[in-house]
Parts: C-alpha cells; sequence; structure tokens
C-alpha cells in the first residue's frame, strides 16, 4: 500500500464510482450555496455598513414571495438528493444472485472471513477482481463495522444476527479494511487489507493459502460441507433426516421459503430464522411439529452456527420435498 | 429595596443584584433568576476547560500515526471524556442554563421566573450529576464514547460506565426542570401588551428548546437506567448473549440524542435572531417564518433519529423515511438562513463583537448543515458514516454553529449582566482567531473522512498524517482563541468601563427598561409592551458604546 498523500481515496468498485459522482453533485451544490450565501452577505456587509451615526435603515419587515421562493427551492432540491441517493442505497442494500458468499466474523478485535471451498483468513480478504461478492457477517461480542473505503461500502456487523453486504471490485490493489463502529480498546487495530487480485491469481492464491494452512484438509472443507458434519455430529439429522417419524421436519427446500409457524403466522426462512432455530428453537415453532427441539446454545460457535445454516441453505436450494 | 436607594445619585453605585448582597451564602441560596444564570456560567466555564483539555490530548495524539503519546486504553477515555463534557455538561446547559436564565426573563418584562426554588434546584441537580462526572473521570475513567453503544457498554466494558451514565441521567432533570420552568414563565408571565408575536425570537427558541427538553430527555433517562440494570443486575435488555437486542439502544439513545442537537443549537438560532436585528438596526426579515420555522425543526427534529443507523441493519424501508424527514427539516433550516441574510438588505450595519460572531455563525452553519444533507443521504452515508466526516459535520454544527451563536450572545449581553464592557480590540481579535483556528482544525477532517478514516481511532494509516497535522494546529490556535476569552472577561468585570443601561442600543425590555446590571427584581414597576419586537425604525441609533465616533461622521457626507 502507498503512503501517498491524496485528496480522494481509491476508486475500487462500481459502487464507489456511483457514490462518487452524487459526492461531486453535493460538493458543488454546497459551494454554490456557500459561496452564493457568503457573498450576499460580504455585499451587504459592505454596500449597508454604518457610514454615518445617525444613519437610518430602510423599514423592510418580509416578504411573503421570498418566504415562498426560498421555501420551494431548498424543498425541491432537497427532495431531488433524497431520491438519488435512495436509488443509491437500494442498489447496496441488494446483493445479485451469482455473488461469491465470504463468511465474516468480528471479534474484538479482529476479522475472521471464510472463502466458498473453505479457504480462511484473518483481518485480510482476498477476492477475485470483478466478482460479485456477498458478505454474511456476525459478531462475536460487541458490535463491529465492516469498511471498505475504497469500495465505498460499509456495514454493521452485529451479535446474534446476520447482517449482509456486498460489492464487485473493479480494480486489482489492495485496499484498506477498517472496523468503523467503535468496539473497545484495539479498535483501531481491528483491521488489514482487501487484496484484490486477477482471478487467475486468486486461484492460485487459494491453492498456496490451503496447503500452506498446515491442516489443509480441515481448511479446504466448504462451510456447506463442514456443517453437513456438524448436522450428522450433533444429531441433528436423527430428528430432521426426513425419515418418516422422525420428530422434526425435513429441512430439505426450507430456506428462503415463508414458513407457517404453529400460531398460524407467516416467516421467512433466512438465515436469521435457522440461526434462531437453532439457538432458540422455542421462540418458533414450525406448524405440525412439537417444541421438542433442544437448545443448542453454548454448543456451537458463530463458525459453527455459520456452517450449519449454509448447510441447510445449500439443501434449501434442491427444492423438493415441501411443496 | 426601598426606592429611595435604588434612586440616589450616581455617587454610590446603584443597587443591583451583584451587590445588594456578596455572601457566599446570598449566592449558593439565590433564587434570582440572573445569579443562577451567573453560577451555571461558571459551571460550565470550568467543563468546557476541562473538556478542552480531553480534546488537546487527542489532537496532540493524532500528529502522529502510531499511538506514542497515550495508550489506546486512555486515547478512548480522553476522547470519551471530550465527548461526554462538551455535550452532557457543556453545550446542553449553555443555552438555556446561562443565556435562557439570565435573559428570558427580563426579555419578558418578569420578576423572574415561575418556579425560583425549582430554578435554584436545577442548578443543583446540574452540579450532582456532574459530580458524578468527575467522580467516574478520577475513579478511572470511561471508554465507551459518549453514545454509551450497546453491548459494548452494558457488558463489555471495564470502566466508569455506570457513574458516568448516573451522571448523565441526574444532569437531565436539571433540563427538564430548566424547560419545565420556562415553559410555564412564558405562558404566565409575560408583561402586559407582551402578546406571542411581539416577544423576541430569542424566547421563541427558548420555548422550542423546553418543549423539545421535556419530551426527550425523560427517553434518555429511561435508555440510561435501562444500561444500568443491565450492566449492575444483569437484566436481558441490550445483549443478545442474554437474549436482549443491542440496536434497541441505538433507536432509544437516538430517539433522545438527535433532538438533543436542537436542545443545544435552538437558543443559538433565537441568539442569532437578536444579535443580526440588533447590529442591522432592523426588524428581523419575516418574523413570523424565523419563529415558526423553530417550532417545525423542534417537531420534525423527533422523527429522524434513524438516519444515524442507515448501515446499522435498519430496514431499507424505515432508512427511505428517516432520511426523507431528514431532507424535510433542512427546509425550515434553509428558511432561517435566507431570513437571516435578507435582514442585512439595506440595514446599518454596525460591527461589533457579537457582530463578528453572528456572521461568523452564518458561515460556518451554512457549512455545517450542507454537509448534515451529505449525511441524510442513505448511499452516501454508507461511506460517510462513523468517519471524521461526521466529527467535522457536527462540530461545524455544534462548534462553529452554537459556540459561535453563544459566544455571541454572551458578549452582547456581558454588559448587562456584569455591568461592564469587555476590551472591543481583544474580543474582535479573538472572535477572528476562533474563527480560522476553528475551520483550520475541522475542515480538513471533511477530507479525512472521505478518504475513509473512521473516528474514535488511535492509530492510523500514515497517509492521513498530513491532514491530521493541520487540523491538530489548528486546534492549538482555537484552543489560544479560547484561552484568550478567560483572561479578557474575567478582567473586565475589574477594569472594563462601565456599561450604560443600553449599550448598543437596542430593543427590549431587557435594554430599554432594566438596568446594567438589574435591579434584583428587574424591574421597578412592570413594564408596559405597546409595540413589536425589534421596531429599531423609530429607535435612536447614533450612540454606540465604544463607538468609532470620531472616524464616523454624524451626518451623510456624500449628499
Ligand atoms: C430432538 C429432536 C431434534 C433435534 C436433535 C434437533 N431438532 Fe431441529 N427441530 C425439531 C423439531 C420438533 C422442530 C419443529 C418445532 C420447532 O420449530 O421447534 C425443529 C425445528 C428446526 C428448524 C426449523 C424448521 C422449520 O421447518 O421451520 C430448524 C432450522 C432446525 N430445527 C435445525 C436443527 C439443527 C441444525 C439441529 C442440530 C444442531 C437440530 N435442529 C436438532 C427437533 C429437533
Ligand atoms: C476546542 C476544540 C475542539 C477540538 C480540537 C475537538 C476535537 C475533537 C476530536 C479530534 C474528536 C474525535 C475523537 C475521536 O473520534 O477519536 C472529537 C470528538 C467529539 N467532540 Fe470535539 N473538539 C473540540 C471542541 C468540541 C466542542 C466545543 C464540543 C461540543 C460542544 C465537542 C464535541 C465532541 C463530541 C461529542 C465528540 C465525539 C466523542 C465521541 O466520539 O465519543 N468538541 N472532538
Ligand atoms: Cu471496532
Ligand atoms: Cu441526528
Amino acid at each position: 500500500m502507498t503512503n501517498e498523500f491524496r485528496l480522494m481515496p481509491p476508486v475500487a468498485s462500481d459502487f464507489a464510482a456511483r457514490v462518487d459522482v452524487f459526492y461531486w453533485f453535493m460538493v458543488l451544490m454546497s459551494v454554490f450555496w456557500v459561496v452564493a450565501i457568503g457573498a450576499v452577505v460580504a455585499y451587504f456587509a459592505i454596500r449597508y455598513r454604518r457610514r454615518y451615526r445617525t444613519q437610518r435603515p430602510d423599514e423592510i419587515h418580509g416578504s411573503n414571495r421570498l418566504e415562498a421562493a426560498w421555501t420551494v427551492v431548498p424543498f425541491v432540491l432537497a427532495m431531488m438528493m433524497f431520491f438519488w441517493a435512495a436509488h443509491l442505497f437500494f442498489d447496496y442494500a441488494q446483493a445479485p444472485a451469482d455473488a461469491m458468499e465470504i463468511l465474516v466474523t468480528g471479534k474484538q478485535w479482529m476479522w475472521r472471513l471464510q472463502h466458498p471451498d473453505g479457504t480462511r483468513e484473518i483481518n485480510t480478504l482476498h477476492i477475485p477482481v470483478g466478482q460479485p461478492v456477498k458478505l454474511t457477517m456476525t459478531s462475536e461480542d460487541v458490535i463491529h463495522s465492516f469498511y471498505i473505503p475504497a469500495f465505498r461500502v460499509k456495514a454493521d456487523v452485529l451479535p446474534g444476527r446476520y447482517t449482509r453486504t456486498w460489492f464487485t471490485p473493479t480494480k486489482t490493489g489492495s485496499f484498506h479494511l477498517f472496523c468503523a463502529e467503535y468496539c473497545g480498546t484495539e479498535h483501531s487495530r481491528m483491521g488489514g487489507f482487501v487484496h484484490v487480485l486477477t482471478p487467475r491469481e486468486y486461484d492460485e492464491w487459494l491453492q498456496t493459502a490451503s496447503t500452506a494452512g498446515g491442516g489443509a484438509a480441515v481448511a479446504r472443507l466448504s462451510p456447506a460441507d463442514a456443517g453437513e458434519r456438524l448436522f450428522t455430529r450433533l444429531g441433528c439429522v436423527t430428528c430432521h433426516g426426513g425419515a418418516a417419524g422422525a420428530l422434526g421436519p425435513s429441512l430439505v427446500g426450507l430456506f428462503g421459503r415463508e414458513r407457517e409457524l404453529a400460531d398460524g403466522t407467516m416467516i421467512l426462512a433466512d438465515e436469521d430464522y435457522i440461526r434462531q432455530s437453532i439457538l432458540y428453537p422455542q421462540r418458533h415453532i414450525a406448524k405440525g411439529y412439537q417444541p421438542v427441539m433442544p437448545s443448542f446454545e453454548g454448543q456451537v460457535n458463530e463458525t459453527q452456527l455459520m456452517q450449519l445454516v449454509a448447510y441447510i441453505k445449500s439443501i434449501g436450494s434442491q427444492k423438493i420435498g415441501m411443496d | 429595596m426601598s426606592d429611595s436607594d435604588a434612586s440616589s445619585p450616581s455617587a454610590a453605585p446603584a443597587r443591583n443584584y451583584l451587590n445588594f448582597a456578596t455572601t457566599a451564602k446570598s449566592w449558593l441560596l439565590t433564587l434570582d433568576h440572573k445569579r443562577i444564570g451567573l453560577l451555571y456560567l461558571i459551571s460550565i466555564a470550568f467543563f468546557f476547560l476541562v473538556g478542552g483539555f480531553g480534546a488537546s490530548l487527542v489532537r496532540l495524539e493524532l500528529l502522529t500515526p502510531d499511538g506514542n503519546l497515550l495508550s489506546a486504553e486512555s486515547y478512548n477515555k480522553m476522547f470519551t471524556m471530550h465527548g461526554v463534557i462538551m455535550i452532557f455538561f457543556f453545550l446542553i446547559p449553555a443555552g438555556p442554563g446561562v443565556l435562557g436564565n439570565f435573559v428570558l426573563p427580563l426579555m419578558i418584562g418578569a420578576k423572574d421566573v415561575a418556579f425560583p426554588r425549582l430554578n435554584l434546584a436545577s442548578w443543583y441537580v446540574y452540579m450532582t450529576g456532574a459530580s458524578f462526572g468527575v467522580a467516574a473521570l478520577i475513579l478511572g475513567g470511561v471508554d465507551t464514547g459518549w453514545t454509551f453503544y450497546t453491548p459494548y457498554s452494558s457488558t463489555y466494558a471495564n470502566s466508569q460506565v455506570i457513574l458516568t451514565g448516573l451522571g448523565a441521567f441526574i444532569a437531565g432533570f436539571a433540563s427538564i426542570l430548566t424547560g419545565l420552568n420556562f415553559i410555564v414563565t412564558i405562558h404566565k408571565l409575560r408583561a402586559p401588551g407582551l402578546s406571542w408575536f411581539r416577544m423576541p425570537l430569542f424566547v421563541w427558541a427558548m420555548y422550542a428548546t423546553s418543549i423539545v427538553v421535556m419530551l426527550g430527555t425523560p427517553v434518555i433517562a429511561i435508555t440510561l437506567v435501562l444500561i444500568l440494570l443491565e450492566r449492575g443486575l444483569g437484566l436481558a435488555i441490550f445483549d443478545p448473549a442474554l437474549g436482549g437486542d443491542p440496536v434497541l439502544f441505538q433507536h432509544l439513545f437516538w430517539f433522545y440524542s438527535h433532538p438533543a442537537v436542537y436542545i443545544m443549537i435552538l437558543p443559538g438560532f433565537g441568539i442569532i435572531s437578536e444579535l443580526i436585528s440588533c447590529f442591522s438596526r432592523k426588524r428581523i426579515f419575516g418574523y413570523g417564518f424565523v419563529a415558526f420555522s423553530s417550532m417545525a425543526i423542534a417537531l420534525i427534529g423527533f422523527f429522524v433519529w434513524g438516519h444515524h443507523m442507515f448501515v446499522s441493519s435498519q430496514s431499507v424501508y424505515a432508512g427511505l423515511i428517516f432520511s426523507f424527514l431528514s431532507f424535510l427539516i433542512a427546509v425550515p433550516t434553509a428558511v432561517k438562513i435566507f431570513n437571516w441574510t435578507a435582514t442585512l438588505y439595506k440595514g446599518a450595519i454596525v460591527f461589533r463583537t457579537p457582530m463578528i460572531y453572528a456572521l461568523g455563525f452564518l458561515g460556518l452553519f451554512l457549512i455545517g448543515g450542507l454537509t448534515g444533507l451529505f449525511l441524510s443521504s442513505m448511499g452516501l452515508d454508507v461511506h460517510l458514516h462513523d468517519t471524521y466526516f461526521v466529527v467535522a459535520h457536527f462540530h461545524y454544527v455544534m462548534v462553529g454553529g452554537m459556540v459561535m451563536a453563544f459566544l455571541g450572545g454572551l458578549h452582547f449581553w456581558w454588559p448587562k449582566m456584569t455591568g461592564r464592557m469587555y476590551f472591543q480590540g481583544w474580543a474582535i481579535v479573538t472572535a477572528i482567531v476562533i474563527f480560522v483556528g476553528f475551520n483550520l482544525t475541522f475542515f480538513p477532517q471533511f477530507l479525512l473522512g472521505y478518504l475513509g478514516m473512521p473516528r474514535r481511532y488511535h492509530v492510523y494509516p500514515s497517509e492521513f498524517q498530513i491532514l491530521h497535522v493541520l487540523s491538530s494546529a489548528g486546534a492549538s490556535i482555537l484552543g489560544g482563541g479560547f484561552l484568550m476569552l478567560y483572561i479578557y472577561l474575567p478582567l473586565s468585570l475589574f477594569i472594563g468601563r462601565k456599561a450604560p443601561r443600553n449599550p448598543w442600543p437596542a430593543t427590549g425590555l431587557e435594554w430599554e427598561v432594566a438596568e446594567s446590571p438589574p435591579s434584583p427584581h428587574n424591574f421597578e414597576t412592570t413594564p408596559v409592551v405597546t409595540e413589536e419586537a425589534y421596531n429599531y425604525a423609530h429607535k435612536d441609533h447614533a450612540f454606540f458604546e465604544q463607538d468609532i465616533v470620531d472616524i464616523l461622521p454624524e451626518e451623510d457626507e456624500n449628499v
């Protein structure tokens, strides 16, 4: 990373480019008002300064036409900014379907990241240029915030639930990764770099990263595969294996559907729903089943939870069973 | 107080609220709103110094990229102490507690506020809260930031959260007592003839402020208690590990703390209206619009809190509403700026220190307000949130806006409060030093923020250093400016020229009727108001205290 002085951050995602256009619009608009009002104030201050001691000001009390003008003009301008910025935000809020998913856990004071093939890294993120990347994030303790200025992207990382963000890097290079939400003593050291590589470099990096890691076999397991193993090891499969007469529902095809609960309400079976079902099974009882599932709170850590979720997600797309 | 005393010839100083009793007891148990205002002034002046000390250490540390002055822990405690003190113990009480207390009853022709005992109690409550804050400092400090975000504050932080929280909680009641007092005072104690639309705009602003205080402060009080309960008794409220919701805290916190921004700035709006009108020698342009825009801001201000949470997992649709309302509130704010500017038109503008501050306010607050629009823009706030851009923005509003307005008001009413003139040369130089130092301190922080420098960072990448050095250099100029106030204002009490009743000559009962300093009960007989506020057209404009008489000709020479 270069340490050269600069006034604008690098533009390394397509979102960044679009945010910058809006930013420059806002800057120009602000400069316009500061200069215009400043000039008028300065002109009045000089032109109408008191020049002799018995000078009398003109008696002017107001003007409804002017008041209307300077209510309507700022209002119209403000609405323009509002819609433009909201439009940008919708873009940021919705990840494309083909995005590569990286799992992120924040913890005082480091970031743990996991690639789709199971490769893990800490405080650095390697990604291929041009590939939409989606982050699913949670925290093991306090609130953190995942922030990459070069992408103009940031999202809070909360304990007890999943948050998401995404970006498409458009430029290779190394860019700062920061924690933006104050999280305690070493908050300012909780970060590192995002390395955007060419797709080839990325593949090479994946190779070396997994062999260099020592426990290569474990590291190479994709989150979904690791989740499948847990699913067996923790005994979920005895109740959720899909066998006739099993205590719990089959989880195949569950993810992403509207789920009917015992009290008749509908709920979207997303990552947070699955997470809650594992930690606090009594909160939402699936319709047609007894509340007999034990809580796994304290038995699985955030990484394992993410793997279980990844597994249930992976069998969710199979779209069989529940329809 | 007998009449013969008050009207005795000028040989002996006239009996006034300062000299009629001078014992410590007469100050500490005073029920006089003017004395209570001064008690508040002394207290907040002290806390401004303490908070400024914290800021100095923060800026000194940030001179270099690595943390070589303070440990990470002490750095975090330092900016927290700075923020907590500046917000809860300095700026919130500054408008209402000092200037509100001193001027409001005088402006409306009342002998005092409606509940003088509550008023004294409010100062004691404030001092109690502030003592908790000081105790927290002495006993090791607190490192949560003034925002106390959970679950860090409720479970993880290892510092004096409970004491500090209690301090802010207690100080909140002082605000509530003052707010209550002002609302009743304005409703009940206006002098005969002083209808609502004859009230000076400072009174309108204090009215709006008081409403916000009354509605908002209880919420932060409850929120702080909830943190204390979770931290002290392990009750599950905000920590998800216990089954709570950490984002709930942010909603509750900002439900108060965004309106609190208006508690801080609305009194400033009122002051600026007084100053610009007086020193332009004109009635304020669009009186009704200026008055109602304060009320509109106070109202909408309650519904924009979510603009602090665009990236904290709030639903997109909630975000949309908060963003929309934040843009909406910009409109009445713009209306104020335009009306102040228009007031200058065809005036007879006199440059005295208060006016210098007022013009400085216009420029700085304009920048603060415009950059607020950047932060209300959802797509852009994703990048700017929790960076130095935010730090720059709120300092432009709170220091560039409110502190400038406060200092303008303080110089404006100083002759009334103390009976002495401050030194004009010193004061103007100081105002300019503060203006220059302020911009040098905080403008580079906008650039830092857009570059991506997060706030609350003890160490930072070295490419940010140049801008940080500029900012710290500015801070030393700014600090020097503030220190000059602490020298020449107290000095003027002893060697300043005696102030006449109306040195500016301004309109308003506090200038036209009350003496400088006022008598213990403000007015010998209840004044009767027969005209609108700011009726400058029919006033004498010739005499100005500290006028540059020999430079200004008596008549226009060009005709
Ligand atoms: C003793 C049997 C049992 C075990 C063991 C068990 N569950 Fe369950 N689970 C249930 C039952 C019964 C339900 C339906 C009632 C409810 O919603 O609590 C359920 C519901 C669920 C649901 C919600 C399903 C839906 O269709 O809405 C998920 C997800 C889930 N379990 C995941 C797991 C995972 C992961 C494990 C292993 C860590 C596990 N369960 C272990 C019995 C079990
Ligand atoms: C005298 C000049 C001042 C300087 C140089 C200064 C400097 C700073 C700096 C550098 C920070 C950022 C700390 C960080 O995020 O790491 C900060 C934060 C803050 N300042 Fe100031 N400040 C000054 C005056 C004020 C005043 C007058 C107020 C309020 C009236 C104020 C209110 C705040 C607040 C609320 C914070 C946030 C604290 C936090 O993040 O917890 N500052 N200040
Ligand atoms: Cu952090
Ligand atoms: Cu706000």
